[in-house]
């Protein structure tokens, strides 16, 4: 298992923390000298560069959120005039204005450093022919892979999304061993692949997905089809683009370049830090952005710090699995529920179609969830009991993984809403 | 010798019966025996209609989950006992009883029972055998 910087990722943990707060001084006092937003905002909560003695003053800082970037559109957020930005990305946009990210020379550098780290972690080497299937747009992903697979010394095919019968034959035809994309289209690919009748002629080594949230039944399905390693990446226009971490060959969890990001966890609720290892919102601070560093930006993802020693060897810590937007968070008698949770769990039973609807009540004070989900096995109609265990074989599973007991109904697959873009499946009616 | 059943799966909410009965009347679907079973939850309709084909193929389009499936129609004589003899003959064979219901119409002083039964060709040859009259699907939908 191949380490890009060894001297970086396996750094001693004081000596990273000591580097680390080094780095996060310099970093607030560009911010607050030189972009208006964090001036004011560290202004009215009454802080000063000065009051970072140490890794913990970070929280006196005020958080950033996708809003602050949103109304300082495009360059607000930029610490260096026009003429020392080099690049210019920004997030698709879905909803309201896009993200921008402002990139310097040295920014460009670091971030091709941390894609290195990440797809070295993923297995790709100087000797692989890495396929990059992200489009070559504003979109962050295509060009920060790019760069870091380059700077190890992968040949790249920059193919960018799309037309993937063609994807497939350059994929056999040039021998492509390593795949960049999202697992979703990762996933479609190999589908067109095997009824194109070429799997047997792709020899993938290793596939490094990301830019989008997956399961772990998905690897598992990515990597029996596509036969090889997959790791999973993370990353943010807001931050960087990806690099922000990653996954090494234990594929569990994301190693995060410590070294340029200070990773916290919040309550979503309260804002309040959370100890190393509870379940919250991932809060990320760059260290060493000069073209847009960001301050305690709330990326919304819900994922918790995983400290233990990996065996890979690094010493940084690790991000899990995205579970879920802090945005999709209800809250049920104490106890955060992320629908997200209630779907893994959906996906791996048998019987029930992929579509759900949760709703939430309350009665005298206490609040209910409940999930209608369509049964589609009409072998199951021919005794009652087959039905009653099909359901409350839900309701255990559910209650292992969200931790509180949930009514599951089933329904017929005519009742549930269909949705055409985003699904709307939490009824509220609190 | 089996007739084919429909079962269909139904939720327990307001109205989807009704929903349900107006789809089989708008499709010109008679019904020739029905049985609902239901917990608080769901409930299980189970019939045996004028079209099976037709009928199948207008209730899974409109979004249910529903099979088709064998049963027994066994003809009963409608007197006090009647339905006793052919259950102890069912079960002296140590065949079980999933579910059975009664059919809506029936010709002369004859029941018609409808048996889910474990092992269909063992209960029909043994009803059969004691003299039990098993209806075929013509014989059921000419009822
Ligand atoms: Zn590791």
């Amino acid at each position: 298992m191949a380490i890009w910087n060894e001297k970086a990722e396996n750094m001693d943990r004081d000596e990273l923390r000591a580097l680390q707060l080094e780095k996060l001084k310099k970093t607030v006092r560009t911010a607050y000298d030189h972009v208006a937003l964090y001036r004011h905002k560290m202004d009215e909560a009454g802080v000063t560069p000065e009051d970072i003695g140490s890794l913990d003053d970070i929280s006196k800082i005020p958080f950033t959120t996708k809003q602050d970037l949103r109304e300082h559109y495009p360059f607000g957020l930029a610490a260096v005039p026009m003429r020392d930005i080099v690049r210019i990305h920004a997030s698709s946009g879905t909803t309201g204005k896009p993200i921008t990210a402002c990139y310097t020379k040295k920014d460009l550098e670091m971030w091709a450093e941390c894609i290195a780290r990440v797809a070295t972690a993923g297995g790709a080497t100087a000797d692989d022919i890495a396929q990059i299937s992200f489009g070559y747009t504003l979109f962050t992903g295509a060009f920060g892979l790019h760069y870091g697979l380059e700077k190890i010394g992968c040949a790249i095919i920059p193919i960018s999304s799309g037309n993937t019968e063609r994807q497939l034959n350059i994929m056999k035809d040039f021998g492509t061993t390593v795949l960049i994309a999202t697992p979703s289209y990762a996933m479609y690919m190999a589908e067109v692949a095997e009824k194109m009748g070429v799997m047997k002629d792709i020899h993938m080594k290793c596939g490094i997905f990301g830019a989008e949230a997956s399961t772990e039944e998905l690897r598992q399905e990515l990597q029996r089809r596509w036969g090889c390693v997959v790791t999973e990446n993370y990353g943010l226009t807001e931050l960087l683009g990806p690099g922000v971490a990653g996954e090494c060959m234990c594929r569990k969890g994301m190693h995060i370049n410590e070294d340029y990001f200070y990773a916290e966890i919040i309550d979503p609720i309260t804002g309040k830090v959370l100890p190393d290892g509870e379940t919250g919102e991932l809060v990320l601070t760059s260290l060493e952005r000069e073209g847009q560093p960001s301050l305690r930006y709330r990326t919304r993802d819900i994922t918790h710090i995983i400290t233990e020693p990996c065996e890979c060897g690094r010493t940084s810590h690790r991000i899990a699995k995205i579970t879920g937007r802090s945005d999709d968070m209800l809250i049920i008698r104490g106890v955060n529920v992320f629908p997200s949770q209630i779907e893994s769990v959906l996906l791996t039973m048998e019987g029930i179609g992929p579509n759900y609807e949760i709703v939430v009540t309350r009665h005298n004070y206490t609040d209910y969830l409940e999930v209608k989900v369509e049964l589609i096995d009409a072998a199951m109609l021919d005794r009652f009991s087959d039905l009653e265990n099909l359901q409350k074989k839900i309701v255990t599973a559910l209650r292992t993984v969200v931790g509180i007991d949930i009514k599951v109904s089933l329904v017929s697959p005519s009742t549930l809403k269909r949705f055409e873009g985003k699904a709307k499946r939490v009824t509220d009616l609190r | 010798m089996f007739v084919t059943q429909i079962s269909v799966f139904l939720e327990n909410s307001p109205g989807r019966l009704a929903e349900f009965t107006k789809l089989l009347k708008d499709s010109n679907i008679d019904l020739v025996s029905l049985s609902i079973g239901d917990t608080t939850d769901f409930g299980i309709i189970r019939a045996v209609m004028s079209d099976t084909e037709k009928a199948m193929k207008v209730i899974t389009e409109a979004g249910y989950t529903a099979r088709l499936n064998d049963v027994l129609a066994a003809e009963v004589p409608d007197c006090p006992g009647g339905l006793d003899s052919v259950v102890q003959t069912l079960s002296a064979s140590g065949i079980s009883i999933e579910y059975l219901y009664s059919f809506v119409r029936s010709e002369g002083k004859n029941a018609v029972i409808i048996f889910r039964v474990q092992e269909l060709e063992k209960g029909a040859a043994v009803l059969e055998k004691s003299g039990v009259h098993i209806l075929t699907n013509e014989e059921v939908r000419s009822l």
